[in-house]
């Protein structure tokens, strides 16, 4: 869909993923790297797939001039320089290669401007100050960050969205600009809307931990996080038409595979009400679960609960995840050689466009010299 | 220079579906000057307007929900009764006005009701249709229903968070819906572009599913090479340390602190007193800090203890120490890095009041995005949009109106 287009992608690990997105939707991206920078590790061959590579040394007069000339021929520049001196001096490469349409795409922890523009901070700094960790954790204990690095996907997406924003606005105009991103500001979008809460009624959401309050009248919590034969399950006793099909369905897998169904035998789920329980009828209707659970597989409860239309699903690993057969039936893997030769297996585009799987083209390969 | 205000003026947008992964592309694309109309109808308004708190006053009510105004600022809100006489011509007529169409329903109910993308297309040729959904719209689990927080623990995000011996934790919310908003959004535009090249339309299937994996793409590929699979593990972080939050003076405060380098810790112990700390054998070192974490988090929170979070993170920050406080929800608000960026925009809603929408993670410098009104009540809307935007006559409207179908 971007075909055409040249994108030079100067980004370290917080950029890369907006890199990726355009060089999947059809963009040339052409990934400068520093001589001698580390581009054999996972995280780099996953994110810069898809992208030519150049290495430029930047902090030589050579490197700068021969940047500056792709730069009077790019569409659009991502790059993650440190606002000051850093990020001043790529705007002067951008004013001396005279292309008034080229979309700039700064990416920074905090964005450009403001009192903390220049603060250092990684993943956990980031995904600290935009409010994820305050929702991640025990209640009682130290709020977590996701323990793979997520404020790069969120930047990443939000660089994205906003160059083919500033794409649809050369398109009509001819004018190029700058696409301000700001990581932290990225993340409150991962916080779905607890910040309503606070704004509309004061009340302060915090971390839940493996259980779901605040659905009970009493101030029951329900269990979210279920120990199963081989590891955990994400399933919620819900209420209404959903809650009925799901329960339903769980009572009657239970009364198949000859589970005890204690007093869940005789609740009547068309008029369960999740908002009237107490925490003592909470756990009693939560002990017989626990047991069926730890007789099932995490596979076996994806399979059983779609065949029963119920709603939950396993907690999966990376591993589980490389089997699932809809992502097989999908075509999401990539297979692509690396560049030790051996084959590489990748996530495959993000979308599937008028019936085929965005491409993901060729592997990461380093090129010297120009582009 | 362009006259020109917004980034997307001119593009038309129609949303059908509800709660989080179609609407809210619906609504960035709206901050950037689209023009959006949210679908909805008496019998199925959106589902988080009457779903999901908070409310006004904490009553009910199809206009009282924050959680639905949150997600759908910036948009026009219209009833449209599908099922009713004259309801799919209805329909028909907005898909010709629209650029793009988003829809998140189950794989094939758009075309059930009438509004399937082949029959949209034969009026509409260049239209876009973004159908984004749990699994996709194939394979053999496409019809799964589910929620977008429980879909966040089938693509690893909640196996990934919380201590290492512990129970994966929730993220609080649907956290994957709005991953693959972004990656829906980003293909519209790319595909808005396609077509003012081609003339060609498009038709895109998203999974949300696979979107959010593509969040953890590092991982997977480390496991398909070296069959390592990635655990959760507290805040540990495989190069830094330390690196974890430290308790701060005060109720549930805390300060995120890392170290990348022995320079940086022998940053991080002067300024906590104790300049000899990077001589001493238990911390000279990433491995041995590691290896002593119990302790160094003992010594650090002994310092982190006796401040508040905003002073601390100053004074780390002026020694060059990656620091930032945790910020609570209701310390967004006053975060003075986010007020810089302007992140929450008030507008006032006819029912709820004031309110604080979200501004996204980026702006554009020539074509600033901007937050123009407060979330649609239902139907709210239906004069513009039906009379202004589909140019209905006032008869084809009264007409609709005493049918059922604008109700």
């Amino acid at each position: 869909m971007l075909s055409g287009y040249l994108v030079l992608d100067c980004t370290d690990a917080l950029g890369w993923m907006s890199g990726r997105i355009l060089a999947e939707l059809g963009a040339d991206v052409l990934k400068i790297e520093a001589p001698g920078s580390d581009t054999g590790g996972a995280d780099w061959q996953a994110a810069n797939i898809n992208k030519r590579t150049l290495t430029l040394n930047l902090d030589t007069d050579a490197g700068r001039a021969e940047f500056v000339k792709l730069l009077a021929k790019a569409d659009f520049l991502l790059e993650t320089a440190t606002p000051g001196s850093a990020a001043a001096a790529i705007d002067e490469d951008c004013r001396k290669s005279a292309n008034a349409g080229l979309i700039h795409v700064a990416i920074t922890p905090f964005g450009r401007t403001g009192p903390c523009a220049g603060w250092l901070a990684g993943d956990l700094e980031i995904m600290a100050g935009g409010g994820a960790m305050t929702l991640a954790g025990e209640p009682d204990g130290m709020p977590v960050r996701i323990s793979v690095p997520q404020s790069r996907g969120w930047a990443g997406a939000m660089a994205a969205v906003g160059a083919l924003m500033a794409l649809n606005h050369r398109a009509e105009t001819g004018e190029g600009q700058l696409v301000d991103v700001s990581a932290q500001a990225s993340v409150v979008a991962a916080l779905a809307h607890a910040p309503a809460f606070w704004d509309i009624e004061r009340t302060l959401p915090k971390r839940a931990g493996a259980f779901m309050t605040g659905r009970s009248i009493h101030g029951a919590s329900y269990r979210v996080f279920w120990p199963c034969k081989d590891g955990y399950l994400n399933f919620i006793l819900y209420g209404g038409v959903a809650g009925r099909r799901t329960n339903e369905g769980l009572v009657s897998w239970m009364r198949e595979a000859g589970a005890d169904l204690g007093v869940l035998a005789d609740i009547d789920w068309a008029t369960f009400d999740p908002t009237q329980a107490t925490q003592e009828e909470v756990d009693t209707f939560e002990a017989p679960i626990s047991k069926f659970f730890l007789t099932v597989t995490k596979r076996e409860f994806l399979n059983g609960a779609f065949a029963r239309e119920m709603l939950g699903y396993p907690v999966s690993t990376v591993e589980d995840i490389s089997t699932d057969p809809q992502l097989e039936a999908r075509g999401f893997w990539q297979d692509l050689p690396g560049p030790d030769g051996k084959v590489q297996r990748h996530c495959g585009g993000f979308a599937i466009v008028d019936g085929e799987r965005l491409k993901v083209r060729r592997p990461s390969q380093i090129e010297k010299g120009g582009a | 220079m362009s006259a020109k205000r917004q980034a997307l003026e001119g593009v038309n947008v129609a949303v059908f579906g509800g709660y989080a992964a179609g609407p809210w592309i619906g609504k960035v694309m709206a901050n950037f000057g689209a023009r959006v109309v949210h679908v909805e109808s008496k019998d199925r308004p959106d589902g988080f307007r009457l779903q999901y708190p908070p409310f006004k006053d904490g009553k009910q009510g199809i206009n009282r929900g924050g959680c639905f105004t949150y997600f759908n600022d910036s948009k026009h809100g219209i009833t449209l009764d599908a099922k009713k006489p004259g309801g799919v011509e209805l329909g028909r007529r907005l898909l010709d006005w629209c650029d793009v169409v988003v829809e998140n329903m189950r794989p094939g109910v758009m075309k059930r009701i009438g509004f399937g993308y082949e029959e949209a297309i034969k009026t509409n040729p260049g239209l876009i249709m973004i159908s984004t959904c749990n699994m996709g719209q194939t394979g053999p689990r496409a019809n799964a229903p589910g929620f977008g927080s429980q879909l966040s623990a089938l693509a690893g995000f909640c196996g990934l968070t919380g201590e290492r011996n512990g129970s994966p934790m929730l993220l609080y919310g649907p956290y994957i819906d709005f991953v693959a908003a972004l990656y829906g959004a980003s293909v519209a535009l790319a595909a808005l572009d396609r077509r003012r090249r081609t003339g060609k339309g498009a038709l895109v299937d998203i999974s949300q599913y696979e979107c959010g994996i593509d969040f953890i793409s590092g991982a997977m590929l480390d496991f398909h090479t070296t069959g390592r699979i990635a655990e959760r593990s507290g805040n540990d972080d495989p190069v830094a340390a330390p690196h974890g939050a430290y308790p701060c003076r005060g109720d549930d405060a805390w300060l995120a602190v890392s170290c990348w380098s022995d320079d940086e810790f022998a940053r991080l112990a002067a300024t906590l007193g104790h300049p000899e700390w990077s001589d001493d054998p238990r911390f000279a070192g990433t491995d041995a800090r590691r290896a002593n974490k119990a302790e160094l988090d003992e010594l650090i929170s002994n310092w982190t203890k006796t401040c508040e979070s905003n002073a601390a993170a100053e004074a780390l920050q002026q020694a060059q120490v990656h620091c930032y406080p945790v910020n609570s929800i209701a310390d967004l608000f006053t975060d003075p890095q986010l007020a810089e960026r302007k992140t929450w925009r008030k507008q006032h809603h006819e029912v709820i009041g004031d309110q604080s929408y979200y501004f996204p993670g980026f702006d554009l410098s020539a074509t600033p995005g901007v937050v123009t009104k407060a979330a649609p009540l239902l139907g709210g809307e239906n004069d513009i949009v039906y009379r202004d935007f589909l140019g209905l006559s006032e008869e084809e409207y009264e007409a609709y109106k005493s049918q059922g179908v604008i109700g």
